[in-house]
């Protein structure tokens, strides 16, 4: 059954609809602190305990939407409009990328370990034996675990007869490869920027929509309103991700407002081949490995978690730094945005003057939406480039090794070193664990691609089809001559 | 609507409907059993036009048999509809 559906993803896009078409029309102060009363009337039924907290959720998403966090409320009256007038005149993009709205998280559970009522209070009772805390008393119904004193070893769950005892998982704690989403004294789940990595699993995995990617799409709408030149530059991802050619997309981008479309492709394929040379050069030097450097995520762990990878970390910019380069190089004045499946790439975005804003192919699903602009029914751009097919397999695992072994096969007469390259995705627990033995050089390789989501990009957050049918789409055409 | 015929069934792939859902319908066909497989046509539609005069709370839509429409569509409740069309289909 297909995974990807349901009403978190729904609502997300349909709230991003409301608010660029508002913004485009001019109507958004008006109606936007009515969005959540026109999505959740109050005689439909609620989704979460009542409507006045689905609209509160609703409020939160806006903000997230307006570029702001839960963490800059200080009023919580303050109207919606106020925030939006604040994000019109914001001149640098929040520097964060996350943020958990309180009020929507669940709070999930208190400890991993439930007893269910398949429990039949057993005379022998082996789970009371098997709590090293005593945490396990048996009522006269079932046994029940306190949660005080749970440590959550897990020891009961393999000594039930009944196999009453379950491990549930905390959804986004689970997806978080660096333990940086946790609870706090309330139960409330909270994220520590010290250890996150802006990779967005937990927006993902999380069954509540508690938590909230800081959008950039007021900016980018002020600056078609503007009248600024503002370039689209699509990730490789883009392949698959929508039902139209690349041609129809660039007509379709066209429309939307967007002066110029730039496959980030291109940008790829400086990177494939400077990475290529880079590589030949680190070997010859004597270092034991060199990794990709193209996942900002991945980037974000090497800089906060894992620094004896850094010095291994490939110093060639990534596909995005280069493509927004040709285009500033192309017109100093235009305005550049990134569009891919990525929110990690917000990061690595504010360090680099060259690329302006960063938008995901949800909001650009959703500005299409806005605009009824229908890519199917398109002519279709002829496109000025076309990027080559190695570089557009970025988007999928191991689409960057393929793309430098292919720059080093092509090599002037010197023979090119050996490349055992692995591939490290997606970035878990499991891996990160790897990642340290592979810098301490106790592991095999000597090139790692390191691709923080299941799939590659193509499993990016923000992706809007679902990472098998987008690799597929990505490789299918990076294998065209 | 003779027996011998296939019943239709539209999938809307305009670009708001693929955004809201439509992109796992496209699938369809993976997920109905062979006898049901058989006996439907699926079709996917540049527009439908159900979401005209801004009107997108219903999307993901399916038409089946060219005149009933299914908002909200899911994979599940497409297959439900086809099953009972189907099952009134040959009670005729």
């Amino acid at each position: 059954m297909p995974s990807m559906n349901n009403a978190a993803e729904r609502v997300r896009r349909e709230l991003l609809i409301r608010v660029i078409r508002g913004e485009l029309d001019g109507t958004l102060d008006q109606e936007i602190d009515r969005i959540p009363i026109v999505m959740r009337p109050s005689d439909q039924p609620a989704s979460r305990c009542c409507v006045y907290k689905d609209r509160a959720v609703l409020k939160y998403r806006l903000m997230g939407i307006l570029g702001f966090g839960v963490e800059d409320e200080t009023d919580e009256a303050k109207p919606l409009r106020e925030y939006l007038a604040e994000a019109r005149l914001r001149r640098e993009p929040p520097r964060e990328v996350l943020s958990v709205a309180p009020v929507a998280c669940y709070g999930c559970i208190e400890s991993h370990y439930v007893i269910t009522n398949a429990c039949r209070a057993c005379f022998a009772r082996p789970c009371t034996f098997s709590c090293p805390k005593q945490a396990i008393t048996v009522g006269p119904k079932q046994a029940e675990i306190d949660h005080s004193k749970c440590i959550d070893c897990g020891k009961c769950t393999t000594v039930c007869p009944y196999k009453a005892i379950i491990r549930v998982p905390i959804p986004c704690e689970e997806a978080c490869p660096t333990g940086a989403i946790r609870k706090d004294e309330s139960g409330r789940e909270w994220i520590n920027f010290d250890t996150c990595i802006s990779c967005g699993k937990c927006l993902k995995a999380c069954p509540f929509s508690a938590v909230l990617e800081r959008s950039q799409i007021i900016e980018v709408i002020r600056a078609m309103k503007e009248g600024r030149r503002v370039v689209a530059m699509v990730a490789p991802a883009i392949i698959g991700q929508f039902p139209a050619t690349l041609e129809q997309l660039a007509e379709g981008l066209r429309m939307a407002g967007f002066s110029d479309m730039l496959e980030v492709a291109s940008g790829a394929e400086l990177t494939a081949r400077n990475e290529a040379k880079e590589f030949f050069e680190r070997m010859e030097r004597g270092d034991h490995l060199m990794t990709s450097s193209c996942c900002p995520a991945y980037v974000e762990a090497v800089r906060k978690l894992i620094p004896e990878m850094k010095k291994f970390v490939s110093d060639t910019p990534s596909p995005m730094g280069y493509s927004g380069r040709l285009a500033k190089e192309q017109d100093p004045e235009c305005v550049t945005v990134f569009i891919g499946p990525c929110v990690a790439k917000r990061k690595e975005a504010c360090s680099d003057p060259n690329v302006d804003y960063v938008m995901t192919f949800e909001e650009l699903g959703a500005l299409f939406a806005a605009r009824e602009i229908n890519l199917g029914t398109l002519e279709g751009l002829k496109l000025k480039r076309e990027a080559d097919p190695y570089a557009r397999g970025f988007g999928a695992g191991c689409g960057v090794t393929a793309a430098i072994l292919h720059e080093m096969s092509g090599g002037e007469g010197q023979t090119p070193p050996r490349i055992d390259g692995k591939l490290i995705n997606p970035l878990d627990r499991k891996n990160m664990r790897l990642l340290k033995l592979h810098a301490l050089g106790k592991l095999p390789g000597n090139f790692l691609e390191v691709m923080a989501c299941e799939g590659g990009c193509v499993g990016g957050p923000c992706a809007l089809v679902d990472a098998e049918k987008g690799g597929a789409a990505v490789r299918k055409l990076a294998h065209e001559e | 609507m003779g027996n011998g015929s296939k019943l239709k069934v539209e999938i809307c792939l305009g670009t708001t409907c693929f955004i809201l859902g439509a992109s796992e319908l496209q699938d369809l066909a993976q997920y109905l059993e062979p006898e049901l497989l058989d006996r439907v046509d699926i079709v996917g539609r540049t527009c439908l036009g159900f979401c005209k005069d801004r009107k997108f709370d219903g999307a993901p839509f399916v038409r089946l048999d060219e005149r009933v429409v299914i908002e909200r569509a899911t994979v599940t409740r497409v297959t439900e509809k086809i099953k009972a069309m189907l099952k009134e289909k040959d009670a005729e």
